[in-house]
């Protein structure tokens, strides 16, 4: 089975200079499945996220390599004929369910206006689908919630609202830019649960950014892990959580918290580590030159 | 048994509701902390863990006197510091010592590091303390030329600590200090801190939300939920046998970096 979306030697440079930002990354996302985006800050994990979603920002510039979605390369196609293909066939799960919603509008419209304007339903489909998904994120009265204001609502329950607002068209793929990091642990663990109970009765996609191994262990199937904009080791969760195959990444193993073994957790990561993994980019740079540069 | 560094008895805290606050008439007032006792010890480290909107940063900005506390006492060194003037109260802030949650934001950035840390210190005593506390967090003494946004996350945070340190105080309080970092400088801010409450003795209070950073750090954990203490006890204990229903959520709540443990 071929993959739904297939990230193919994906590069980006900083708009106008030549510096490399993206470093021929591969990346897939079979359907059904969870690919977990890990890295630290800097890494280019939500770049990746933004670029399958065609909202880079302005200065980075893509310069090589294939996004393909359900095979169709989003890169190669008319800027509004791809708008098309990943507004009716993804969504986005954000990082803060605060700044996501706009606070002058309540939120049922916040839901339907996208599926009413956008992907064409009647509003009376639109709302009534609505309806059935807040009830599916365990949302109580969701009658009455679809008249409320963001900020009466929790931190917690407006995460729930935007992860039915990213699954009530049906999408064949979500992006999830670290949508657990502004809650408390408690609220994580359900909302985290939440995602996955969704993700695999729709049968979605997920492609879930995030910098904790923790919630990749719980809730992915694969995972890439970045430094610098490159993919250093892909491979699946259990064969990652057993034995991580690249130093590095064994390394950002090491240094993640497990309160079950204080002693062998929290390992700085090692200098000699973060110099090979430099000097492995460093040589990959020098024999890099963009396609059509 | 010596006498505690700090005592704190029937400790409250209230602040106006200022989202209730009717047109005319008294404003309602919000209880943020509904009676806290307890102790800090000499040389231990204390783990202060919650949820948001526990309590948490009250408490600690109040043990330190950043805020005023309503009703209760607070001992430090066995003196009552619960209502010193600032002039009184003086002195002592060179011994108790504050490190914040983000130093991009603690630190001025207008300011060179060596200013940032000669700052509190007088004349006569600062370019030899400045230069101690910076070996003591691990960073070259050439960094005293530097300004903030030239470092990066960890090392700004390592700043943070060398200003609080160079003081010489008998306690620090640290505010989710971490919290913003990567793991891999996590893990070194955590050693670094670790390595100098052992060296100089210092006492320690410890506010986190992560339960995994405060096992590896301190001796005893106080567990808040909505301004009560709802457990406290030797970290040890505390996570091997949770005595209160939160203090288990909490625990259940973390993602172990092992898929192999069920959720």
């Amino acid at each position: 089975m071929s993959a739904f979306l297939e990230i193919r030697g994906l590069s980006a440079v900083l708009r106008g200079t030549d510096l490399r930002l993206l470093r021929s990354v591969d990346i897939d996302v079979p359907v059904g499945t969870v690919r977990g985006l890990v890295g630290e800050s800097g890494a280019g994990k939500s770049m990746i996220g933004r670029a399958v979603l065609g909202v880079l920002p302005r200065a980075v510039e893509i310069v090589e390599g294939e996004i393909l979605l359900d095979g169709r390369d989003l890169l190669a196609m008319p800027p509004v004929a791809r708008r098309r293909l990943i507004g009716a066939r993804t969504a986005m799960i954000p990082q803060d369910p605060l700044t996501a919603l706009n606070p002058s509008r309540r939120i049922g419209r916040q839901i339907t206006d996208r599926l009413v304007d956008i992907l064409g339903w009647e509003p009376a489909r639109a709302r009534s689908r609505t309806l059935e998904m807040l009830a599916e994120v365990r949302i109580p009265e969701p009658e009455r919630v679809l008249r409320l204001y963001p900020h009466e609502l929790s931190g917690g329950m407006r995460q729930r609202i935007l992860i039915a607002s990213a699954f009530v068209a049906e999408p064949e793929l979500i992006v999830a830019d670290e949508p657990t990091t502004a809650l408390d642990v408690t609220v994580q663990k359900q909302i985290l649960g939440l995602i996955s109970e969704l993700q695999a009765r729709h049968g979605t996609a997920l492609l879930f950014v995030t910098h904790d191994l923790g919630v990749v262990a719980k809730i992915c199937d694969s995972l890439s892990v970045l430094y610098a904009g490159k993919v250093v080791e892909d491979t699946t969760v259990a064969r990652f959580f057993e034995a991580p195959a690249h130093p590095y990444s064994a390394a950002l193993l090491a240094a993640t918290p497990r309160h079950t073994d204080p002693a062998s957790s929290l390992k700085p990561v090692p200098p000699a580590v973060m110099h090979a993994v430099g000097a492995e980019i460093a040589a990959a740079d020098r024999s890099w030159r963009p396609r059509h540069g | 048994m010596a006498e505690a560094l700090f005592r704190v008895e029937a400790l409250r805290v209230e602040l106006p509701d200022m989202t209730r606050k009717p047109l005319f008439g008294p404003v309602p007032r919000l209880e943020i902390l509904k009676g806290l006792d307890f102790e800090i010890p000499r040389g231990a480290v204390l783990g202060i863990v919650g949820g948001s909107g526990s309590g948490k940063t009250t408490l600690g900005r109040t043990l330190v006197r950043l805020m005023e506390p309503t009703a209760g006492r607070i001992l430090f060194d066995g003196a009552d510091i619960t209502h010193l003037p600032d002039a009184a109260m003086r002195p002592l802030r060179q011994r108790i010592q504050m490190i914040f949650q983000d130093p991009m934001s603690s630190l001025n950035p207008r300011l060179t590091i060596g200013r940032i840390i000669a700052a509190p210190l007088n004349a006569t005593s600062r370019d030899p303390r400045v230069a101690e506390a910076l070996g003591h967090v691990g960073l070259p003494a050439e960094f005293v030329h530097r300004y903030p946004h030239e470092l990066s996350g960890g090392q700004r945070q390592r700043i943070g600590i060398a200003r609080a340190i160079a003081m010489r105080p008998d306690f620090i309080l640290a505010d989710e200090i971490v919290s913003g970092l990567d793991v891999s400088s996590q893990a070194q801010v955590l050693n670094l801190l670790e390595g100098l409450v052992r060296d100089l003795g210092l006492t320690l209070a410890f506010i986190s939300h992560d339960l995994s950073v405060i096992r590896r750090l301190c001796d005893r954990v106080i567990v808040m939920q909505t301004g009560r203490i709802v457990e406290e006890a030797p970290t040890e204990a505390l996570f091997e046998d949770p005595q209160h229903d939160y203090t288990r959520e909490l625990l259940d709540a973390i993602p172990t970096p092992d898929p192999t443990v069920r959720w």
